[in-house]
């Protein structure tokens, strides 16, 4: 049978098929998908963990307890699962273990962009890279035979056009394996120097050995053509190069690490001119060069953003494509909004109000630091908000930390926020630290997590309680507050500001876009109307300045009655039922 | 088959990737390769999104580029104008005249063009435009409007009526499938603005 899949539901089948009994991931866009499509089957036992550190070590102890495991995160995450990572390469493994990550060339959705290839030289630890959704699927059954060959975790890495592309993919069966049986062995599992010493020799040989096997296995393969050009490239630039070149030659490495050094002499020798076509940074290029053999990659090609077709064509045929229209399509930008009904413009309507320095975080509410909110002064990394703050205020003194507030969301505080608020207690800062908890992980499309009561499977589970968890660490001012509820919720950041103790503000409230929140009706735009314009600036997309008149799009709207509480004038009132 | 290079834009919300599906179903039970290119994550929060979707013997890049899209699937006036470079000489515009302000123009730092469909036409464009929207709300769900405009769409590709029907069928909910098959029947059957 043969299905139209994403990169990632096809990762997913095939983790199926390869009999993998135990996944784990935290999302993170583009990886999400992965895991929630294996949470569908029943035989695989699957979870999201509180980040992606966890999420590997609980992969690395199914696959020592016999189990074919797999752990998928975005290219940020391997950075937050990069210690088990660097040390699980040296035990080896029993069952198979396979690491999913999925880099984002052009930042559709990261703050860095970052190359995780680099991931598997530094660690020691094989990878392959997949073009498609087939591959996707028989790269990763292929990573499950060279794990438990080789004895290492293989990565597999994804690049957002592979992970969010759908194409046909052809459906197998499960693999009926059964668990490997448990054996103790401290000299293979317990990394102490003593042991360690000596697994780092088996790591040693078994590159040897793997570079052989790169230099054999079908994963790389040449596509013989016109021997004029060559071509050797991988992943979603494999596609890009096919489409600008044609009929020439490529090799097509589907293991990126280790590289297969005779078959690159070889495919070199057998062409005129050589390009290396990979995305991000010059991986390949450097390692080819190092060879002797003349290599054209980054000197005409960029190491900023995705590739295209065009692109290639552009930079090395130095064709552009002709412009079809004479239309001036210039358009003003249409950035990333929060959505009407979002909990978080109320927060940073009090924020802005109040002229706090913020510290932000990962989530849906770093779109806060864009117009209108503009409230947002820092992202960096998940969690990073608080000690930030906590910095802050060491640096420049307690006044300044008076001004100042950390925010970040209830499934990023559990990610790694309680470490940097156990970190305000201990060294005794005083910071002010607001929680969002809006009852899910928002911006990779509403996942659960520890916080939200339920699995990933939608069984109802014990619930951490964030106001219990912050009194557990030593934070004794802790405050619930309803952010649509502006004028108590800016006495609550007003006061705890003030506070010469560490504090938490809770700003709660669910996401509007969750199945259960119902608000009663759209809202409209009545006489009253004196143009005052304060409704435009909790920054809804609903709310349009139509030159005469304010008006309420009744298409946008779901009725949250933000704006009627910013109104002075009586001038916003319930349109009627809501347009379901 | 000649490749068929479909490009869907819109606002995030929209309904743009529930229409790659319906399409990418069509294609393939055509028989055809191919591939849907779509946008997820923080892009997706009311911002320009666009999806690809290319049909062919044998499909490599899932991009679609400048000059490249034989119809333009617009959910909404300014994104038909934004990405009117990426239509072909000679292709076909589907444009929902629907107008969401992005929010530069909420702010008063830029202004909604108010001539797009002048200048579209003017440009000499192939331009079927409808209001989606209002025909979704009579078949009964504004939230069907993308299936309008699937309706409205499949007529320009000369692939049979019955096979995105059958489409339609595989990808909808069976609760939400008798709202969206009238829909697409009203975009199907829509006198052109």
């Amino acid at each position: 049978m043969k299905k139209l899949m994403l990169g990632n539901e096809s990762i997913a089948r095939g983790a199926y098929e390869a009999s993998v009994r135990v996944a784990s991931a935290y999302p993170g866009t583009p990886s999400t998908e992965i895991t929630e499509n294996i949470a569908k089957f029943d035989e695989i036992y699957c979870e999201w963990s509180p980040n992606e550190k966890v999420a590997l070590e609980v992969a690395i102890g199914a696959s020592v307890a016999g189990a074919r495991s797999i752990c998928s995160m975005k290219h940020v995450g391997l950075n937050v699962a990069a210690d088990p990572l660097f040390t699980v390469s040296y035990t080896g493994v029993n069952g198979g273990l396979v690491i999913m990550v999925a880099d984002d060339p052009g930042m559709h959705s990261s703050q860095n962009e970052q190359d995780s290839r680099f991931y598997a030289r530094a660690s020691k630890v094989p990878m392959l890279e997949p073009s498609n959704s087939q591959e996707c699927k028989d790269y990763v059954i292929e990573a499950f035979e060279i794990s438990e060959k080789y004895d290492c975790p293989v990565i597999v890495r994804l690049s957002t056009r592979v992970a969010h592309s759908q194409s046909i993919v052809g459906i197998g069966e499960r693999a009926d394996l059964e668990l490997k049986p448990y054996v103790k062995n401290p000299g293979k599992y317990v990394m102490m120097p003593a042991m360690a010493k000596l697994r780092h020799i088996e790591v040693e040989k078994r590159m040897a050995m793997l570079k052989d096997f790169a230099e054999e296995t079908k994963l790389n393969r040449i596509e013989w053509g016109n021997k004029d050009i060559g071509v050797i490239t991988s992943g979603i630039s494999y596609q890009y190069a096919r489409e600008a070149f044609g009929d020439v030659s490529y090799l097509k490495l589907g293991m990126v690490y280790p590289l297969p050094d005779k078959l690159i002499s070889e495919f070199a020798g057998n062409v005129k001119t050589l390009y290396v076509i990979e995305e991000l940074e010059p991986f390949f290029e450097n390692q080819i060069r190092k060879l002797g053999i003349k290599v054209i990659g980054k000197e005409l090609l960029p190491v900023i953003g995705e590739y295209s077709a065009s692109l290639i064509k552009e930079k090395i045929l130095g064709s552009t494509p002709e412009k079809p229209y004479d239309i001036d399509s210039k358009s003003p930008m249409r950035p990333p909004v929060m959505c009407p009904g979002c909990p978080h413009r109320g927060m940073f309507h009090v924020l802005k109000k109040l002229k706090l320095n913020v510290t932000g975080d990962i989530g849906c509410y770093t779109l806060g630091a864009l117009s209108p909110t503009e409230s947002i002064d820092t992202c960096v990394c998940m969690g990073a908000s608080i000690g930030m703050a906590h910095g802050m205020e060491k640096a420049r003194g307690r006044e300044f930390g008076r001004k100042t507030v950390a925010i970040l969301g209830d499934s990023t505080f559990i990610h790694s926020g309680i470490t940097g608020l156990i970190d305000i207690v201990y060294n005794k800062g005083c910071s002010t630290v607001i929680i969002l908890d809006n009852s899910i992980t928002g911006m990779t499309g509403h996942q659960q997590n520890p916080t939200t009561g339920f699995t990933i499977k939608g069984e109802p589970t014990r619930q951490v309680n964030l106001e219990l968890l912050a009194r557990a660490v030593g934070i004794d001012r802790v405050r619930i507050a309803d952010p649509f509820n502006m004028k108590e919720f800016e006495k609550v950041v007003a006061e705890e500001v003030q506070a010469d103790e560490p504090s938490v503000i809770i700003s709660q409230r669910p996401c509007a876009l969750l199945k259960n929140v119902r608000y009663e009706g759209t809202q409209r735009i009545n006489e009253n109307c004196r143009k005052c314009r304060s409704c435009m600036k909790i920054g809804c997309p609903a709310i349009v300045d139509k030159g005469d008149r304010i008006e309420i799009n009744s298409a946008l709207c779901v009725g949250c009655k933000l704006c009627s509480t910013v109104c002075s004038f009586n001038a916003i009132e319930k349109a009627g039922e809501h347009n379901e | 088959m000649n490749d068929l290079n479909i490009m869907i834009v819109g606002v995030g919300g929209q309904g743009t990737l529930l229409a790659s599906r319906i399409l990418g179903n069509v294609a393939v039970m055509q028989g055809y390769d191919v591939k849907v290119s779509e946008v997820h994550g923080m892009s997706q929060r009311g911002g320009s999104v666009v999806t690809y979707v290319k049909m062919g013997d044998k499909v490599y890049s899932p991009i679609i580029e400048k000059n490249e899209a034989d119809i333009l699937l617009a959910f909404e006036k300014l994104e038909a104008l934004r990405w009117i470079d990426y239509l072909k000489k000679g292709g076909t515009l589907v444009m929902n005249d629907q107008e969401i302000n992005p929010m530069p123009v909420i702010t008063g730092k830029a202004k909604y063009p108010e001539d797009i469909t002048e200048r579209l036409k003017n440009g000499g464009i192939d331009l079927q435009s409808i209001d989606a929207l209002k025909i979704a709300e009579e078949c009964g769900n504004i939230k069907a409007m993308n299936v309008v405009l699937i309706g409205l769409l499949a007529k320009s590709t000369g692939i049979e009526k019955k096979v995105w029907l059958k489409s339609i069928e595989g990808v909808i909910p069976a609760k939400l499938l008798e709202v969206n098959l009238k829909a697409f029947e009203a975009g199907y059957n829509s006198s052109l603005k």
